[in-house]
């Protein structure tokens, strides 16, 4: 099967990739859903998004790309490329995919109903927390929880719904540090209190380097200013600590605030 | 006059992390030329805290590490790689343009290229005496920050803009200060990434502001 490789994907059109993706080969609308979720926001015009939005909305109910094990691999990444685009249109079929049996469909849902910012998906979000950290366990036999909480919890922590704070408190608690991790950044952009930035700080010296550079990319990610010093000396790769630093600078530049020297100077010395 | 030869059995036996990022710092420590072909081995080791220990004792040597080090140049490990560009870079000896040159345009490993594009704007320009030949080198330098101002990674245009920094600062890349300042100028108006915009700006301030001290 000929695929288009990344290299020339930017020469691909929008009418190429819509037709492609209604077509027959499931490969071929695996990759077009992909496409059009990374390139149609910049070179699509207004009609073309429209049926762009349409089409990716139609394929989260698609019944012929299925796996093994059941899974609908074209419904995640039609996911994925309507959180990109982050058309509302697309928030109730994007909440009926939080109750799919593809727990890849429902945590890509959770992902860009974050994205996509409507407060609309705040409910069925908190839905799937529901149970608490008690029903928060692995699926025996796969690698994945229940339930997406992790991209539930980052994605409620988006919409910036404060209902939702009592619901991820608890998480802080879970057995697994990612999860921790989310509930501490999502609490930090539900209350903007220190404490959860802090918990983050105190992770960049856990000895599992996944868990640092995860805690790392949350920081930075959230803007967090007091963790710059401790990100810079931070055991993790110097290409994590350039996106964390960035993002944090980008934060404080947003805000017009007026210490960003430093910031640039640790940021030159990466390089 | 001491023997370098145990301090670097000390870095090639170590057995764990620590005593290895040991040894290398008390090799460095010597500041003697026998340890550079060991401390840029040491780049290659995938060990970050021995690594840049290395790097510390490598561009303390200065000059004499400099034809070792391209020489030398992993053409497969792209770590360590990043790491001689990055000493290449502070030492700044022109004798490194080609190479960085080279690496800023197409290495294929983005911390090569941000690491070279930013030692472009390092190298001493005034060890190069004939005009003719410094004035080739600035503006071959010049393209290719140029070119990396369209790179789609953020940090190889932060690093265009650092490079551009330290140009509008020699004296000796003076015939170039026109097209600095506009290309500095340019990529402050019109890159999408705010932080890139900014180091720009902020540039173009530091300049006005040692301007003013000398007038």
């Amino acid at each position: 099967m000929v695929m288009a490789s990344v290299s020339d994907a930017t020469s691909l059109t929008v009418p190429e990739m819509l037709k492609q993706l209604q077509g027959e080969d499931a490969s071929l609308r695996y990759y077009a859903a992909w496409w059009l979720g990374k390139f149609g926001v910049d070179v699509a015009t207004v009609a073309e998004r429209q049926s762009i939005v349409s089409a990716l909305i139609a394929a989260l109910t698609d019944e012929c790309d299925r796996t093994e094990l059941g899974g609908y691999p074209l419904r995640r990444n039609a996911a994925r490329a309507l959180g990109k685009l982050g058309d509302r249109r697309a928030v109730p079929s994007l909440v009926a995919c939080l109750e799919c049996e593809d727990f890849y469909v429902r945590e890509a849902a959770a992902v860009a109903l974050g994205q996509i910012r409507d407060t609309a998906a705040v409910d069925p979000l908190k839905a799937l927390l529901a149970g608490g950290v008690a029903m928060a366990t692995l699926v025996p036999g796969r690698p994945h929880l229940v339930q997406p909480v992790e991209a539930t919890i980052e994605s409620l922590g988006q919409l910036g719904c404060p209902s939702a704070i009592p619901l991820i408190e608890p998480f802080l608690a879970h057995e697994m540090p990612r999860v921790q991790f989310a509930a501490a950044r999502a609490l930090f952009q539900l209350t903007a209190a220190p404490i959860y930035g802090d918990r983050l700080i105190a992770a960049l010296s856990n000895e599992d380097v996944q868990l640092r550079r995860s805690a790392l990319l949350d920081l930075g990610a959230m803007g967090y200013l007091p963790a710059a010093s401790a990100i810079v000396t931070a055991a993790v790769e110097t290409s994590f600590k350039l996106i964390a630093l960035h993002g944090i600078l980008s934060k404080q530049l947003a805000m017009d605030a007026p210490t960003t020297e430093p910031l640039f100077q640790a940021l030159d010395q990466l390089l | 006059m001491v023997d370098i030869a145990p301090y670097c059995h000390a870095v090639t036996a170590a057995t764990t992390a620590e005593a290895l990022t040991d040894a290398v710092v008390a090799l460095a420590a010597q500041q003697d030329v026998a340890a550079i072909p060991t401390l840029i081995d040491v780049l290659g080791y995938n060990n970050p805290a021995a690594a840049q220990a290395a790097v510390n004792g490598l561009i303390q040597l200065g000059d004499a590490a400099v034809e070792p080090l391209l020489g030398q140049l992993d053409d497969y490990n792209y770590g360590a790689r990043a790491y001689e560009v990055r000493v290449l870079g502070a030492i700044g000896h022109p004798a490194a343009l080609r190479v960085l040159l080279g690496a800023a345009q197409s290495d294929f490993a983005p911390s090569v290229r941000r690491a070279a594009t930013k030692a472009l704007g390092t190298l001493r320009w005034h060890l190069i005496e004939g005009e003719q030949e410094r004035r080739l080198g600035l503006e071959q330098v010049l393209q290719v920050l140029q070119r990396n101002t369209d790179a789609a990674d953020w940090a190889v245009r932060y690093a265009v803009a650092v490079a551009l920094e330290h140009l509008r600062q020699q004296p000796a890349a003076a015939i170039i200060q026109p097209s600095v300042v506009a290309l500095l100028t340019a990529l402050g108006d019109r890159d999408p990434d705010i932080v890139v915009r900014s180091r720009c700006q902020l540039a173009l301030q530091r300049d006005t502001v040692h301007l003013s001290m000398h007038t």
